[in-house]
Protein backbone atom coordinates (compact mmCIF):
# COMPACT_ATOMS: atom_id res chain seq x y z
CA UNK A 1 0.00 0.00 0.00
CA UNK A 2 1.27 3.63 -1.07
CA UNK A 3 2.06 5.92 0.99
CA UNK A 4 -0.91 8.34 -0.25
CA UNK A 5 -2.97 5.13 -0.01
CA UNK A 6 -2.40 4.66 3.57
CA UNK A 7 -3.15 9.00 4.33
CA UNK A 8 -6.30 8.46 2.02
CA UNK A 9 -7.65 5.79 3.99
CA UNK A 10 -6.83 7.39 7.59
CA UNK A 11 -8.63 10.22 6.04
CA UNK A 12 -12.00 8.16 6.66
CA UNK A 13 -10.32 7.79 10.39
CA UNK A 14 -9.18 11.15 10.87
CA UNK A 15 -13.16 11.83 10.47
CA UNK A 16 -13.60 10.08 13.13
CA UNK A 17 -17.14 9.53 12.73
CA UNK A 18 -20.08 11.66 13.89
CA UNK A 19 -23.52 11.66 14.64
CA UNK A 20 -26.21 14.44 13.25
CA UNK A 21 -26.68 17.64 14.59
CA UNK A 22 -30.20 16.08 16.28
CA UNK A 23 -28.38 13.16 18.01
CA UNK A 24 -26.14 16.03 19.67
CA UNK A 25 -28.70 17.85 20.75
CA UNK A 26 -30.72 14.52 22.40
CA UNK A 27 -27.11 13.76 24.29
CA UNK A 28 -27.13 16.94 25.70
CA UNK A 29 -30.25 17.23 26.40
CA UNK A 30 -29.73 13.42 28.31
CA UNK A 31 -26.56 15.23 30.05
CA UNK A 32 -28.96 18.18 31.28
CA UNK A 33 -31.69 16.01 33.00
CA UNK A 34 -28.65 13.27 34.39
CA UNK A 35 -27.35 16.62 36.10
CA UNK A 36 -30.78 17.84 37.42
CA UNK A 37 -31.42 14.45 38.53
CA UNK A 38 -27.92 14.57 40.47
CA UNK A 39 -29.00 18.02 42.23
CA UNK A 40 -32.43 16.56 43.01
CA UNK A 41 -30.70 13.42 44.93
CA UNK A 42 -28.74 15.56 46.77
CA UNK A 43 -31.29 17.71 48.46
CA UNK A 44 -33.65 14.18 48.96
CA UNK A 45 -32.94 13.10 52.80
CA UNK A 46 -34.58 10.10 52.18
CA UNK A 47 -31.51 9.33 49.94
CA UNK A 48 -28.89 10.38 51.65
CA UNK A 49 -27.75 6.56 52.60
CA UNK A 50 -27.12 5.74 49.02
CA UNK A 51 -26.17 9.45 48.10
CA UNK A 52 -22.59 8.07 47.01
CA UNK A 53 -23.11 4.96 44.54
CA UNK A 54 -25.81 7.00 43.05
CA UNK A 55 -24.09 10.24 42.63
CA UNK A 56 -21.12 8.06 41.48
CA UNK A 57 -23.00 6.21 38.51
CA UNK A 58 -24.95 8.96 37.28
CA UNK A 59 -21.41 11.08 37.20
CA UNK A 60 -19.91 7.76 35.68
CA UNK A 61 -22.92 8.15 32.91
CA UNK A 62 -22.54 11.08 31.81
CA UNK A 63 -18.41 11.34 31.80
CA UNK A 64 -18.91 7.79 29.79
CA UNK A 65 -21.59 9.88 27.59
CA UNK A 66 -18.98 12.57 26.63
CA UNK A 67 -16.26 10.83 25.74
CA UNK A 68 -18.21 8.32 23.61
CA UNK A 69 -20.28 10.84 21.81
CA UNK A 70 -19.22 14.07 22.15
CA UNK A 71 -15.05 13.23 22.15
CA UNK A 72 -16.09 10.44 18.94
CA UNK A 73 -14.33 7.62 20.85
CA UNK A 74 -17.55 5.36 20.17
CA UNK A 75 -17.05 5.50 16.40
CA UNK A 76 -12.92 6.67 15.96
CA UNK A 77 -10.29 4.02 15.92
CA UNK A 78 -9.62 2.02 18.92
CA UNK A 79 -6.14 2.65 19.19
CA UNK A 80 -7.28 6.37 21.02
CA UNK A 81 -9.76 3.93 23.45
CA UNK A 82 -6.40 2.44 24.51
CA UNK A 83 -4.16 5.08 24.93
CA UNK A 84 -7.12 7.39 27.02
CA UNK A 85 -7.97 4.30 28.95
CA UNK A 86 -4.73 3.54 30.03
CA UNK A 87 -4.36 7.00 31.76
CA UNK A 88 -7.71 7.50 32.94
CA UNK A 89 -7.27 3.49 34.66
CA UNK A 90 -3.99 4.40 36.60
CA UNK A 91 -5.40 7.92 37.41
CA UNK A 92 -8.64 6.15 39.15
CA UNK A 93 -6.27 3.81 40.50
CA UNK A 94 -4.17 6.48 42.07
CA UNK A 95 -7.28 7.62 43.89
CA UNK A 96 -9.10 5.20 45.07
CA UNK A 97 -6.02 3.18 46.17
CA UNK A 98 -5.25 6.92 48.00
CA UNK A 99 -8.52 7.32 49.50
CA UNK A 100 -8.39 3.61 50.92
CA UNK A 101 -4.68 4.52 52.56
CA UNK A 102 -5.38 7.25 54.12
CA UNK A 103 -9.61 7.53 54.96
CA UNK A 104 -10.57 4.08 55.28
CA UNK A 105 -8.00 1.71 56.38
CA UNK A 106 -7.02 4.51 59.55
CA UNK A 107 -10.66 4.07 60.61
CA UNK A 108 -11.01 0.54 60.26
CA UNK A 109 -7.45 0.27 62.67
CA UNK A 110 -9.24 2.45 64.82
CA UNK B 1 -8.66 19.44 -3.37
CA UNK B 2 -9.05 15.86 -3.49
CA UNK B 3 -9.62 13.49 -0.36
CA UNK B 4 -5.99 12.22 -0.97
CA UNK B 5 -4.51 16.10 -1.07
CA UNK B 6 -6.62 16.60 2.42
CA UNK B 7 -5.17 13.47 3.50
CA UNK B 8 -1.48 14.04 2.39
CA UNK B 9 -1.69 17.88 4.23
CA UNK B 10 -1.36 16.03 7.83
CA UNK B 11 1.46 13.51 8.98
CA UNK B 12 0.38 9.94 10.31
CA UNK B 13 1.42 6.94 12.13
CA UNK B 14 2.46 3.63 10.85
CA UNK B 15 -1.23 2.42 11.82
CA UNK B 16 -2.71 4.97 9.72
CA UNK B 17 -4.07 7.81 12.04
CA UNK B 18 -2.99 11.02 12.17
CA UNK B 19 0.14 11.69 14.48
CA UNK B 20 -1.61 15.06 15.66
CA UNK B 21 -4.81 13.16 17.36
CA UNK B 22 -2.79 9.87 18.45
CA UNK B 23 -0.31 12.90 20.31
CA UNK B 24 -3.37 14.34 21.52
CA UNK B 25 -4.96 11.53 22.91
CA UNK B 26 -1.70 10.35 24.69
CA UNK B 27 -1.69 13.80 26.61
CA UNK B 28 -5.23 13.49 27.57
CA UNK B 29 -4.18 10.24 29.05
CA UNK B 30 -1.36 11.94 30.78
CA UNK B 31 -4.06 14.84 32.03
CA UNK B 32 -5.97 12.35 33.49
CA UNK B 33 -3.36 11.44 35.92
CA UNK B 34 -2.59 15.55 36.44
CA UNK B 35 -6.28 15.66 37.44
CA UNK B 36 -5.87 12.15 39.36
CA UNK B 37 -3.24 13.32 41.67
CA UNK B 38 -4.80 16.76 42.40
CA UNK B 39 -8.11 14.72 43.05
CA UNK B 40 -6.57 12.34 44.97
CA UNK B 41 -4.79 14.99 47.66
CA UNK B 42 -8.79 17.01 47.73
CA UNK B 43 -10.17 13.53 49.08
CA UNK B 44 -6.97 12.02 51.48
CA UNK B 45 -7.65 15.62 53.32
CA UNK B 46 -11.45 15.38 53.24
CA UNK B 47 -11.99 16.67 56.58
CA UNK B 48 -8.87 17.27 57.69
CA UNK B 49 -9.36 20.99 58.56
CA UNK B 50 -9.40 21.56 62.42
CA UNK B 51 -10.68 25.27 61.50
CA UNK B 52 -13.42 26.40 59.01
CA UNK B 53 -14.93 27.50 56.67
CA UNK B 54 -15.52 23.73 56.04
CA UNK B 55 -17.27 22.96 52.91
CA UNK B 56 -20.96 22.87 54.27
CA UNK B 57 -19.83 26.38 54.97
CA UNK B 58 -19.37 28.00 51.55
CA UNK B 59 -20.37 25.75 49.10
CA UNK B 60 -23.21 27.14 46.90
CA UNK B 61 -24.78 23.99 44.68
CA UNK B 62 -27.38 25.71 43.34
CA UNK B 63 -24.63 28.47 41.95
CA UNK B 64 -22.25 25.66 40.67
CA UNK B 65 -25.23 23.72 39.14
CA UNK B 66 -26.17 26.08 36.88
CA UNK B 67 -22.07 26.71 35.84
CA UNK B 68 -22.00 22.76 35.75
CA UNK B 69 -25.47 23.09 33.18
CA UNK B 70 -22.98 26.13 31.12
CA UNK B 71 -19.98 24.07 30.89
CA UNK B 72 -22.15 20.69 29.67
CA UNK B 73 -23.43 22.80 27.17
CA UNK B 74 -20.32 24.37 25.79
CA UNK B 75 -19.51 20.90 24.78
CA UNK B 76 -22.34 20.91 22.72
CA UNK B 77 -22.09 24.11 21.21
CA UNK B 78 -17.78 22.86 20.06
CA UNK B 79 -19.36 19.35 18.74
CA UNK B 80 -22.15 21.90 16.48
CA UNK B 81 -18.81 24.11 15.39
CA UNK B 82 -16.96 20.79 14.52
CA UNK B 83 -19.51 19.75 12.08
CA UNK B 84 -19.82 23.38 10.83
CA UNK B 85 -16.40 23.13 9.94
CA UNK B 86 -16.76 19.69 8.36
CA UNK B 87 -20.01 20.63 6.36
CA UNK B 88 -17.68 23.65 5.20
CA UNK B 89 -20.48 25.99 6.73
CA UNK B 90 -18.57 28.83 7.32
CA UNK B 91 -21.27 30.94 9.05
CA UNK B 92 -22.75 27.72 11.30
CA UNK B 93 -18.46 27.34 12.43
CA UNK B 94 -18.03 31.04 13.40
CA UNK B 95 -21.74 30.70 15.59
CA UNK B 96 -21.01 27.82 17.23
CA UNK B 97 -17.51 28.53 18.29
CA UNK B 98 -18.73 32.07 19.42
CA UNK B 99 -21.53 30.39 21.81
CA UNK B 100 -18.32 28.14 23.23
CA UNK B 101 -16.23 31.00 24.15
CA UNK B 102 -19.27 32.47 25.54
CA UNK B 103 -20.39 29.72 27.68
CA UNK B 104 -17.41 28.99 28.64
CA UNK B 105 -16.24 32.77 29.71
CA UNK B 106 -19.50 32.60 32.03
CA UNK B 107 -18.29 29.36 33.66
CA UNK B 108 -14.91 31.10 34.30
CA UNK B 109 -17.50 34.66 35.48
CA UNK B 110 -18.83 31.74 37.54
CA UNK B 111 -15.72 30.49 39.00
CA UNK B 112 -14.25 34.03 39.88
CA UNK B 113 -17.46 34.70 41.60
CA UNK B 114 -17.12 31.74 43.80
CA UNK B 115 -13.30 32.42 44.77
CA UNK B 116 -14.10 36.36 45.45
CA UNK B 117 -17.21 35.30 47.89
CA UNK B 118 -14.82 32.35 49.29
CA UNK B 119 -12.44 34.75 49.97
CA UNK B 120 -14.94 37.05 52.34
CA UNK B 121 -16.31 33.94 53.48
CA UNK B 122 -12.75 33.46 55.14
CA UNK B 123 -11.84 30.35 52.86
CA UNK B 124 -8.31 31.21 51.31
CA UNK B 125 -5.67 28.84 49.71
CA UNK B 126 -3.46 28.90 53.02
CA UNK B 127 -6.48 29.31 55.56
CA UNK B 128 -7.17 25.60 56.29
CA UNK B 129 -6.56 22.07 54.19
CA UNK B 130 -9.73 22.32 52.69
CA UNK B 131 -9.11 25.76 51.58
CA UNK B 132 -5.57 24.59 50.00
CA UNK B 133 -6.87 21.73 48.25
CA UNK B 134 -10.01 23.30 46.68
CA UNK B 135 -8.50 26.14 45.36
CA UNK B 136 -5.13 24.28 43.45
CA UNK B 137 -8.09 21.91 42.14
CA UNK B 138 -10.64 24.06 40.63
CA UNK B 139 -7.61 26.56 40.13
CA UNK B 140 -6.03 24.38 37.86
CA UNK B 141 -9.00 23.72 36.30
CA UNK B 142 -10.33 27.20 35.81
CA UNK B 143 -6.55 27.48 34.32
CA UNK B 144 -7.23 24.57 31.63
CA UNK B 145 -10.68 26.27 30.88
CA UNK B 146 -9.14 29.90 29.95
CA UNK B 147 -6.28 28.19 28.31
CA UNK B 148 -9.76 26.16 26.04
CA UNK B 149 -11.36 29.87 25.46
CA UNK B 150 -8.45 31.43 24.07
CA UNK B 151 -7.82 28.51 21.90
CA UNK B 152 -11.23 28.32 20.84
CA UNK B 153 -10.74 32.41 20.38
CA UNK B 154 -8.36 31.78 18.15
CA UNK B 155 -10.67 29.55 16.14
CA UNK B 156 -13.28 31.81 15.98
CA UNK B 157 -11.05 34.23 14.57
CA UNK B 158 -9.57 31.32 11.70
CA UNK B 159 -13.06 30.81 10.88
CA UNK B 160 -14.45 34.44 10.40
CA UNK B 161 -11.38 34.68 8.06
CA UNK B 162 -12.23 31.68 6.24
CA UNK B 163 -9.34 29.72 6.94
CA UNK B 164 -11.63 26.90 8.54
CA UNK B 165 -12.16 24.84 5.61
CA UNK B 166 -12.84 20.65 5.98
CA UNK B 167 -9.48 20.27 5.17
CA UNK B 168 -8.94 22.00 8.93
CA UNK B 169 -11.61 20.13 10.69
CA UNK B 170 -8.43 18.14 12.76
CA UNK B 171 -7.53 21.49 14.40
CA UNK B 172 -10.91 22.09 15.26
CA UNK B 173 -11.37 18.27 16.35
CA UNK B 174 -8.06 18.52 18.41
CA UNK B 175 -9.47 21.68 20.49
CA UNK B 176 -12.41 20.00 20.75
CA UNK B 177 -11.01 16.68 22.26
CA UNK B 178 -9.42 19.23 24.69
CA UNK B 179 -12.63 21.15 25.72
CA UNK B 180 -14.69 17.37 26.41
CA UNK B 181 -11.38 16.79 28.37
CA UNK B 182 -12.00 20.07 30.35
CA UNK B 183 -16.06 18.88 30.60
CA UNK B 184 -15.54 15.67 31.67
CA UNK B 185 -12.71 16.54 34.32
CA UNK B 186 -15.62 18.97 35.85
CA UNK B 187 -17.97 15.73 35.56
CA UNK B 188 -15.71 14.22 38.45
CA UNK B 189 -15.00 17.28 40.32
CA UNK B 190 -19.19 17.98 40.35
CA UNK B 191 -19.51 15.15 42.09
CA UNK B 192 -16.47 14.34 44.37
CA UNK B 193 -16.01 18.42 45.49
CA UNK B 194 -19.49 19.73 45.20
CA UNK B 195 -22.51 16.70 46.09
CA UNK B 196 -20.84 14.74 47.70
CA UNK B 197 -19.37 16.54 50.68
Amino acid sequence: MSTSEIAAEAHGHDQGGHGSVGFYWTIAGILGVITAVEVAVFYIDALAPALAPILLTLSAVKFAMVVMFFMHLKFDSKVFTVVFLTGLSIGTFVVVALVLLYQFLPRLKG
Amino acid sequence: MSDTAVAEDHHYTATGLPTWKVGFWTFLGSECLFFASLISTYMVYKGASTTGPFPADVLNIPLTSVSTFVLLMSSLAMVLALDGVRRGDKRLASFWLAMVIVLGGTFLGFQVYEFTHFVHEGLTISGNVFGSSFFVLTGFHGAHVTVGVIWMTVLFIMSLRGKLTPAEALKVEIAGLYWHFVDIVWIVIFTLIYLLQ
